[in-house]
């Protein structure tokens, strides 16, 4: 049994017992760093399948971000883990027979039919002009492939994250209807005209006769 | 015994066997019901590396990296939905999501 081997079973039991772990956690914060431990070793799976770029991307974005989201919103929410759990074992012998008959119906047909395609022999290494031998790259040649045949599949993909984009910030953006926030664009076009107003008025008001009076009977008091 | 194709397949299809348990049991959490979603297309994007690497095509990989944007788009919007139920009824039963019903 060689190093490739062992590594196939040490990350695949891992994977199977962290999914398992990911569907019967209690708590959800556990379900999400396992779903981590999941990705991280289907990451290592990829590697032994030689699929560098994809292993990387996965890691990548997969658990720096993805896995993130999910940690925290799951933190973020408070979650009633106790009646969440009810009736949690009630269809389990439904569910646990239907998995079940899933995995071995497909072991048994995939192992049937595909346990005889063993590992690919190694392709003769290019040869550039000076005559040494240019690695294979992985990386390359998915990029040579995106950029080429899958040029406009691409491009939609990167619409679909953009779509993907705007839709979580529509539906969770609200406005606070008692926000005191100013708005520095409509600060800075106001006119003098629309905070000041001023007031036409006569120079001087009629003088009342009583008025001399009261100030010549105040004079004589003092 | 070196691993062949099939042994590749095989986890794949228990890893979406698990997937179909955990959404079997999960039916009220719709946070853990994301996540077996999520597992489902780990199971399949194996299978697409497996595949690609087996039989020499570069064409597998460049589909997983199509179906990682999905399920990145999908997990996004899905968790925005989620925080919006919880704002509005305060849990995330999702037996609590009747009020379409007649």
């Amino acid at each position: 049994m060689d190093a490739k081997t062992g590594f196939f079973y040490l990350f695949s039991v891992v994977l199977l017992y962290a999914a398992f772990r990911v569907i019967s956690a209690r708590n959800p914060v556990h379900a999400v760093l396992y779903l981590i431990l999941a990705f991280s070793q289907a990451s290592g799976l990829w590697f032994l399948l030689q699929a560098e770029f994809l292993a990387i991307v996965l890691v990548l974005v997969y658990l720096g971000a993805v896995m993130v989201l999910f940690l925290f919103v799951v933190m973020m929410l408070d979650i009633d883990v106790e009646g969440m759990r009810q009736g949690f074992w009630k269809h389990f012998p439904l569910a646990a027979t239907v998995g079940a008959l899933i995995a071995l119906e497909m072991a048994a047909v995939l192992m049937g039919g595909f346990r005889g395609v063993e590992e690919p022999k190694a392709v003769a290494a290019m040869v550039d002009a000076a005559g040494n031998p240019v690695p294979f790259s992985n990386a390359k040649a998915l990029g040579a492939l995106m950029y080429t045949r899958y040029l406009y599949p691409v491009e939609i993909a990167a619409v679909i994250l953009l779509v993907a984009m705007i839709a979580a910030i529509a539906l969770t953006l609200r406005s606070r209807k008692d926000s005191k926030a100013i708005n520095p664009s409509k600060q800075i076009r106001v006119r003098a005209a629309d905070r000041m107003q001023v007031v036409k008025m006569p120079a001087t008001q009629k003088a009342s006769e009583t008025a001399p009076v009261e100030i010549a009977a105040e004079e004589k008091k003092a | 015994m070196t691993p062949t194709l099939g042994h590749f397949l095989t986890v794949g299809a228990m890893l979406f066997a698990l997937a179909v348990i955990g959404i079997f049991l999960n039916r009220k959490n719709i946070i853990v019901l994301l996540m077996a979603i999520e597992l489902m297309l780990l199971a399949v994007n194996m299978n697409f590396v497996a595949f690609s690497h087996y039989l020499g095509d570069m064409h597998g990989q460049v589909f997983v990296f199509f179906i990682l944007t999905v399920a990145a788009a999908e997990s996004a919007i899905g968790l925005a939905i989620l925080v919006l139920l919880f704002r509005n009824k305060s849990n995330i039963d999702a037996q609590a999501l009747d009020t379409l019903q007649g």
